[in-house]
């Protein structure tokens, strides 16, 4: 864990300056926290998304960062162009993900159960394609903002200071991940996602709907992705490549968290916002995005099956 | 049988033929422009800027007596679909001449290509000083370097009162060229050089590096971006409580789409462009501004997009009389027509002259530069 620690290597004050000085790092330091958390809390919400489907279906879902694209669409659409409220169109636009997802893998994925998982990554990149040039076909590719109904002047806290969209989006973030955590290891509906996870055959010979679990396991995970898209898109732009780099992160966390793993994913999130912030901070901002992947190859060297994976049975 | 296949011979033919005469009906000229990806919003503005000059155009005459055909390619923010669509242009459509690529790494992307099939290149946007010194002959440049910029500005770095100065900009040529330019000519007006960040063209968070500039300190932050990551840095800027003064290089900000999407965030930033819509009367050629902006606002096109769009319009413009000149639509008489030309456009009186090494020399126009300001959400004159 200490690789991601910050590196303040020349840039500890010395003893000649100021106590003013020593302050400002501190500042600085408290600031990069305060960005990579609320940062984390969207990449967890991501990462935990797509690590269900694969955890449960073994798909490798290439159209997340689609989805997450498609909810930021939907908020455009619901608040610019028809001015609904807000926050009525921040839940509409996770329940279309919802259905969008419900319909990928009725069209899509129902057909190819027990096809490879190499054939099925095709079909999904093939579906990513599609989807990604149906928006910019839709949309065009000129980037669209949406606005929001909180204050434009930021919550200030001494030299720290955070926007109130963004603290709003770290709220529901973690609100949605206790949600799915719950939904998961609290429900009937969770028990028989994890029998589904942990033996297909035996959890249907024992009654459990697989299409059934399935179905809703895609669903959700897609969700949570549009429910992503929906909260950043009015903090960013809404672009139709928006989830090109969305969805590489959110791999990358599963990868960091253990497939599969929704405890670990939400980990993961916080550790790549972390990494990337303060990375981009003390070292080079340029990089700012290749350093996250340089410590997942880091861990994946130690670790090959990720941070908190658990063992899983064969067969 | 035998004669079924004559009767396609024929087709084949007579198709064949009638292809040929469509094709010497019009004069084509290339455009490859960002339309998707990350520099979406301002290549469908530069894009559109060329329609309206080609429509311009054709309405008067076209040129040669014929109708003057863009074909527009969509080089989406790569290098490498740049490059693809620079070599389509040329072989599969045979345009005599291109514009484009926008960006200057996809502009220098295309460079060697340019060399290999012997097609001249207006370069319409770019401002990474590269492009026009590497010594490539085929490159012809509306658009001021990134150094023209910084000279420009000079004189400004006192009257503002700058002492000390940070930089963000973007991790490719036109960002660290121009960062660089800023940087020598403000060290040369005794500024002191703070924080130099740089970002990914895509990046959507920017917090650590505006964290980074912050504990810098200093009186003014130079950004160089296009205008959807301008927005995202304005916002987040203020998110973030910085005051300094933000002064944006490179032209490519649409100050009234700004003010629309980044609000409150945008005011008291300072913006070099190319083009003053807003203010008609201080543009070097009124009447040429006057029909463009008028063609613009007839298309019910974005008016943010006027600053970038202009560039559309120039470049045609400057491509139609290069064709004009050359009487013929060979690439090399095109060439040597370039040099000659003398265009009125809406940046000013556009005219080429010699950059790089000598024998391979570059053409460089010598445009207008202008530093305009965002107040109470209106541009106003600095």
């Amino acid at each position: 864990m200490d690789l991601w620690k910050p590196q303040p290597v020349g840039r500890l004050p010395r003893f000649r300056q100021s106590l003013s000085r020593k302050s400002c790092v501190l500042d600085q330091l408290l600031q990069h926290c305060l960005n990579a958390l609320v940062l984390g809390g969207t990449y967890a919400l991501l990462g935990i998304g797509l690590t269900l489907i694969f955890g449960i279906m073994r798909v490798v879902n290439f159209t997340h960062g689609e989805l997450y694209s498609f909810g930021a669409y939907m908020m455009f659409m619901f608040v610019m162009l028809l001015h609904l409220d807000f926050f009525l169109s921040l839940v509409l636009a996770m329940l279309l993900g919802i259905a969008l997802g419900a319909a990928i893998e009725f069209l899509l994925l129902r057909k190819l159960r027990g096809a490879d998982i190499d054939t099925t990554m095709l079909v999904m990149i093939g579906a990513w394609i599609a989807m990604q040039n149906l928006e910019q076909l839709v949309w065009s590719g000129v980037a669209k903002s949406i606005k929001t109904p909180f204050p434009s002047s930021p919550l200030v806290m001494g030299a720290l200071s955070v926007s109130w969209n963004r603290l709003f989006v770290l709220a529901v973030a973690l609100g949605l991940i206790l949600c799915t955590y719950a939904l998961v290891n609290r429900t009937r509906l969770g028990r028989a996602m994890r029998a589904t996870f942990q033996d297909p055959d035996t959890a249907a010979l024992m009654g459990v709907d697989i299409g059934t679990i399935y179905m809703s396991t895609f669903a959700l995970g897609s969700g949570l992705a549009a429910a992503a898209g929906a909260l950043l898109g009015p903090i960013f732009v809404v672009t139709p490549t928006m989830g090109d780099l969305a969805s590489l992160k959110a791999f990358a966390i599963v990868i960091l968290g253990g497939l599969g793993n929704i405890v670990g994913a939400t980990i993961g999130g916080f550790i790549l916002a972390f990494i990337e912030e303060l990375g981009a901070g003390y070292i080079s901002s340029g990089y700012r995005d290749a350093m996250g992947f340089l410590l997942i190859i880091a861990i994946l060297l130690v670790r090959p099956t990720g941070l908190f994976s658990r063992k899983e049975r064969i067969g | 049988m035998q004669s079924s296949l004559k009767s396609v011979i024929a087709a084949t033919g007579i198709l064949l033929f009638a292809s040929a005469a469509w094709a010497q009906d019009t004069v084509k000229v290339g455009v490859s422009e960002p339309l998707t990806g990350a520099f979406a919003a301002s290549g469908n503005y530069v894009t559109q800027g060329a329609q309206l000059a080609a429509d311009a155009i054709n309405k008067s005459g076209g040129v040669l007596g014929k109708k003057l055909e863009l074909i527009v390619e969509d080089n989406k923010s790569n290098p490498t679909e740049a490059v693809d669509t620079a070599e389509r242009l040329i072989v599969k459509d045979k345009v005599p001449v291109l514009m484009g690529a926008w960006s200057s790494t996809l502009t220098l992307a295309v460079m060697p290509k340019l060399e290999e099939y012997k097609v001249p290149l207006l370069v319409e946007t770019s401002s990474s000083g590269k492009i026009t010194t590497s010594g490539n002959p085929y490159i012809f440049r509306i658009s001021p370097t990134s150094e023209m910029e910084a000279t420009a500005f000079a004189p400004l770095a006192k009257s503002l009162g700058i002492k000390k100065a940070n930089f963000l900009v973007t991790n490719n040529d036109f960002g660290k060229g121009s960062m660089q330019e800023f940087t020598k000519m403000l060290k040369g007006q005794g500024v002191d050089i703070g924080a130099q960040e740089t970002m990914e063209p895509d990046a959507t968070d920017l917090s650590a590096q505006l964290a980074k500039i912050k504990a810098a300190g200093g009186d003014t932050l130079f950004v160089t971006t296009d205008v959807a990551q301008l927005t995202l840095i304005l916002k987040q800027a203020k998110d973030q409580q910085i005051t300094m003064r933000i002064i944006t290089t490179g032209g490519s900000v649409a100050p009234d789409q700004l003010i629309d999407q980044a609000g409150d965030a945008a005011n008291g930033s300072y913006h070099l462009v190319f083009f003053t819509p807003w203010f008609p009367d201080a543009v070097k050629n009124p009447d040429v501004a006057q029909n463009f902006t008028a063609a613009w606002k007839d298309k019910k096109y974005n008016v943010g997009g006027l600053t970038e769009g202009f560039r559309g319009w120039d470049g045609i413009y400057t491509i139609a009389a290069a064709i004009n000149g050359a009487g013929k639509t060979e690439p090399e008489a095109i060439r040597e027509a370039l040099w000659k030309v003398k265009v009125k456009g809406v940046n000013g009186d556009i005219s080429f002259i010699k950059q790089g090494p000598s024998g391979k020399e570059s053409g460089q126009n010598v445009p207008s530069v202008y530093l305009v300001k965002i107040e109470g959400g209106k541009v106003v004159k600095q």
